[in-house]
């Protein structure tokens, strides 16, 4: 992870070993977010396996924050998923 | 005209629409800001409430479940996943020591390697980039050593070759396994051997032989695609038809006929025959009804936008229930990886 950016507002952050999967669910996740300006990602060569994710927050919230929250929300998504699956496998399998 | 045009924003948002010549409100827009009366901020609970798994079926290896409330960006990372980057275990490193076949070593090499191998890969570790030799929490080895002799008793003029020779067929049963170091210990009850016994990887004649040592290691489908435990795995959107207006009688036929079977129901209204949409889900939209000049403007295609319907069916390595659970818990741990690194390294 490398962070670049003018002010602690608008930051670039380059994320290694990183593609589509993480970037686009990540940017929805962002992007959800009201205090969030502008969220956007890019892959910058196919063949380097790295993407530019930028965040820009409205205001003077500094853009780590948005990011720390968007992962902390998918985290939340995944785990409510699993457990949601693994539920409702079960409850399938008790029915069959 | 208020609720007319919350309706048409309502199925902006939530309906990809099949038009003619395109399709139309493809990308996500419901983000905060974008309407005004609507929210849209991230709320946890609220998509707690909206979304649920329903399994439609699930058979030997293959599954079908519905996930309803989520959006197209984390459906598709978890398809990605599942495709690239789920591990399993499969053969890496062939060493060849005697290779008497019409097969090349390099072609058999690859073959071996393209053969599931039912071993469970959370048992086992990936291997330190460099080391060549393998350990045993790294490695599984498989050996396979045949020879093609003739048959002494077959009959003078038989041109069968399952007579005339033995073990002309070299079959996927004929990998045995040969544990390493401690893994008898490790693994007592553990039965390591290809998913299918029926593979067919060469073909020999008396006097050919193979005799070759496999490394297993575990890797991912990203790496090459060996390494995918998945056959495939894939998912539509919902399909919902509307029918603007009522369709009747001869039309009403060639609607039918222009859906999948069982999509569109004629039921017979006093006298009239009207149609109806029974299940919209059966449809594969072919858009047979764009043809029809009378019938194109009657019917509105669309798509639920957060209803996906994943179909994954499994190599056999692992049950298909097991490698969503695991798919899923990657993309967690792919978060929890970059949240260390936010905690660890301070931001200036």
């Amino acid at each position: 992870v490398q962070a670049d950016g003018t002010d602690g507002n608008c930051v670039t952050f380059v994320l290694h070993d990183e593609d589509h999967t993480l970037g686009n669910s990540l940017r929805y996740m962002v992007m959800k977010n009201p205090d969030v300006e502008f969220c956007g990602y890019c892959i910058t060569h196919p063949s380097e396996s790295k993407i530019n994710f930028r965040i820009q927050t409205r205001g003077t919230l500094p853009a780590v924050e948005p990011f720390r929250k968007g992962l902390n929300d998918l985290m939340g998504v995944c785990q409510h998923v699993l457990n949601t699956f693994e539920r409702s496998m079960k409850e399938f399998r008790a029915q069959r | 005209a208020a609720m007319a045009a919350r309706a048409l924003t309502d199925s902006m948002r939530d309906r990809v629409v099949l038009g003619e010549f395109g399709v139309r409100n493809v990308h996500t827009t419901d983000f905060p800001g974008n309407y005004p009366g609507y929210e849209d901020a991230w709320d946890q609970r609220r998509f707690e409430e909206a979304f649920r798994v329903d399994i439609i079926r699930e058979e030997e290896g293959a599954l079908e479940f519905d996930m309803v409330g989520i959006d197209a960006a984390i459906a598709n990372a978890f398809r990605r996943i599942l495709l690239a980057e789920v591990p399993t275990m499969a053969v890496e490193k062939v060493f060849v020591y005697n290779n008497t076949s019409i097969v090349q070593d390099e072609i058999l090499a690859h073959r071996l390697g393209l053969i599931p191998i039912r071993a469970d890969p959370r048992l086992f570790e990936y291997r330190n980039q460099g080391d060549e030799e393998g350990t045993e929490i790294d490695t599984l080895q498989f050996q396979l050593k045949i020879k093609c002799s003739r048959n002494p008793q077959a009959a003078k003029e038989s041109s069968d070759p399952n007579e005339l020779y033995f073990n002309h067929k070299v079959y996927s049963k004929h990998m045995t396994w040969v544990p390493l170091g401690n893994q008898t210990d490790l693994f007592p009850d553990a039965d390591f051997r290809p998913v299918h016994d029926d593979i067919l990887i060469a073909l020999l004649r008396p006097g050919q032989e193979i005799d070759v040592l496999m490394h297993c290691v575990k890797g991912i489908g990203k790496d090459h695609a060996k390494f995918s435990p998945v056959a495939t795995a894939s998912y539509r959107l919902l399909p919902d038809i509307t029918l603007l207006q009522p369709i009747e009688d001869e039309a009403a036929e060639t609607l039918q006929k222009c859906f999948s079977p069982g999509v569109i129901e004629i039921q017979k209204i006093k006298g009239k025959k009207v149609a109806r949409v029974a299940n919209a889900r059966l449809d594969t939209f072919s858009r047979e009804v764009f043809r029809h000049e009378n019938l194109k403007n009657l019917v509105r295609l669309a798509r639920v936008r957060n209803h996906y319907i994943f179909s994954v069916e499994s190599t056999g390595i692992l049950p298909p229930d097991v490698l969503v659970s695991e798919a899923i818990k990657i993309l967690m741990g792919k978060c929890q990886r970059f949240l260390n690194e936010l905690d660890s390294v301070p931001m200036e």
